[in-house]
């Protein structure tokens, strides 16, 4: 379809108000089409801006008071409570909203912003996906620092309430380089940063409970990052790295094996 | 905040109505642009909804006939009659002008641009801003829209794009040399 026809679709395609079918054929058509991206890209700007901006005034504590007491007030068999702020919705895709600067990157943002049914687990991806990227450009990215498994793995007792296993990585082209606590949804974890043909792979153990963690286990390519995660043994594994999805499954089934 | 079918039977006024209260007031503040006239409107909205709550139909949208309630209500005070009064819908999308041409840099907008955004939207007309709140910071569907204005879907779609349209023209001409730009 030419862009004219799929020009008149992105709103209700950006609204979420297209059907699966036809929104992941306009879906495909941006990523081939810069110029229907980059209309889309300032599309979804401006609803972003507007969906700041909107947010802008709050009634005052003595005006809700007045309104909650005259609806508390109107019927007496129900109790009167103070529900006070509503507590804010998924706004943190905002972290996820960086200045695209690639075709690419414009249609996985715009594609992101669509399915919103995959927020959830975006959200937690693009966590990851930030330690992942703080860790490495951090100074001292691990703190235990060895590529011995039976020193890294005895390094978190105490530091988090759970144990795990790792794998023995001897005949893989995979390294350990080391580890570090890391925090998803203020739950404490593991972070084990490891390494093949130059590229650092974030393994992150967490608890497979509490914020966060009920993300349905399948791959996912989150900007230009592979990420694999899954369940096991009620420990919830996240693999994230730039590096192709051959190797993070590989280094998954490794890990796998292991637990 | 959905409020879920399931719930109605049980849910009272309080219970649906009371977490509406940020949003209702932030809505009616848009539209009113004065901090008393949103608290009078508001105030009117729990009012008349509370009288009209054992009409409302288990089963239909709570957040939409609340708003519903809310934008009547505006429209038959003495400022919405003035600011409705003369709205062209038609001609209203062409508000300044600008440059046809879209080009998307132009249009980058950051955390430093909410006042200017904040202005165009306070600048543009009520049809317009209301649509663009509901759909944007209400996140309602084009469904939940047309309940709420009382419009068929297909005038959501035509509206809001004409909204959109109207606000990027404005938006574009503000940060025009602006060094927002990317």
């Amino acid at each position: 379809m030419a862009c004219d026809v799929w020009g008149g679709k992105l709103d209700a395609y950006l609204d979420g108000e297209l059907d699966s079918a036809e929104a992941g054929e306009l879906n495909k058509h941006l990523r081939g089409c810069g110029a229907c991206a980059a209309d889309a890209l300032e599309r979804v700007q401006v609803k972003r801006a507007v969906a700041a901006s909107g947010k802008r005034y709050e009634p005052s504590a003595e005006f809700r008071a007045r309104i909650i007491k005259s609806v508390a007030g109107e019927l007496p068999t129900s109790q009167k409570r103070d529900l006070g702020h509503p507590s804010g919705r998924a706004w943190k895709w905002w972290v996820l909203a960086v200045p695209a600067l690639s075709v690419l990157i414009v249609s996985l943002l715009v594609n992101f912003y669509v399915e919103r049914g995959k927020a959830r687990r975006q959200l937690v991806y693009s966590e990851l996906v930030d330690l992942h990227v703080g860790t490495l450009a951090s100074a001292s990215p691990v703190d235990v620092v060895s590529t011995d498994r039976h020193t890294v793995k005895p390094w978190f007792q105490g530091r988090i309430p759970f144990a795990f296993n790792l794998p023995d990585l001897a005949g893989s082209e995979f390294t350990l380089l080391g580890g570090r606590v890391a925090y998803l949804g203020q739950a404490p974890g593991a972070q084990l940063i490891y390494q093949v043909r130059k590229h650092e792979i974030s393994v992150f153990i967490f608890q497979d409970q509490g914020p966060g963690m009920g993300v349905p286990s399948t791959p996912l390519r989150a900007l230009s990052f592979n990420v694999e995660n899954w369940s096991q043994n009620g420990l919830r594994y996240f693999v994230v790295g730039d590096v192709n999805a051959d190797d993070i499954q590989a280094l998954s089934k490794l890990l796998r094996d292991a637990g | 905040m959905k409020v879920t079918d399931n719930r109605l039977p049980a849910a009272t006024f309080e219970e649906l109505a009371v977490p509406l209260f940020d949003q209702l007031y932030n809505f009616a503040r848009w539209l009113t642009q004065d901090t008393s006239e949103a608290e009078d409107l508001v105030q009117e909205t729990y009012a008349k909804a509370l009288r009209g709550f054992s009409s409302f139909q288990a089963g239909t949208n709570f957040r939409a006939w609340m708003y519903r309630i809310l934008r009547n209500s505006f429209l038959s005070s003495r400022t919405g009659l003035k600011v409705t009064a003369v709205f062209d819908e038609e001609g209203a999308e062409g508000v300044p002008a600008a440059a046809d041409a879209t080009t998307p840099e132009s249009l980058y907008i950051e955390q430093a641009n909410r006042q200017i955004v904040q202005d165009a939207l306070a600048e543009l007309p009520v049809p317009f801003r209301e649509i663009l709140l509901l759909c944007e910071v209400e996140e309602m569907s084009y469904q939940e829209i047309a309940e709420t204005l009382s419009i068929p879907t297909g005038t959501v779609m035509s509206r809001l794009s004409r909204a959109r349209k109207a606000l990027r023209a404005m938006l574009r001409q503000r940060l025009k040399g602006g060094r927002h730009g990317v």
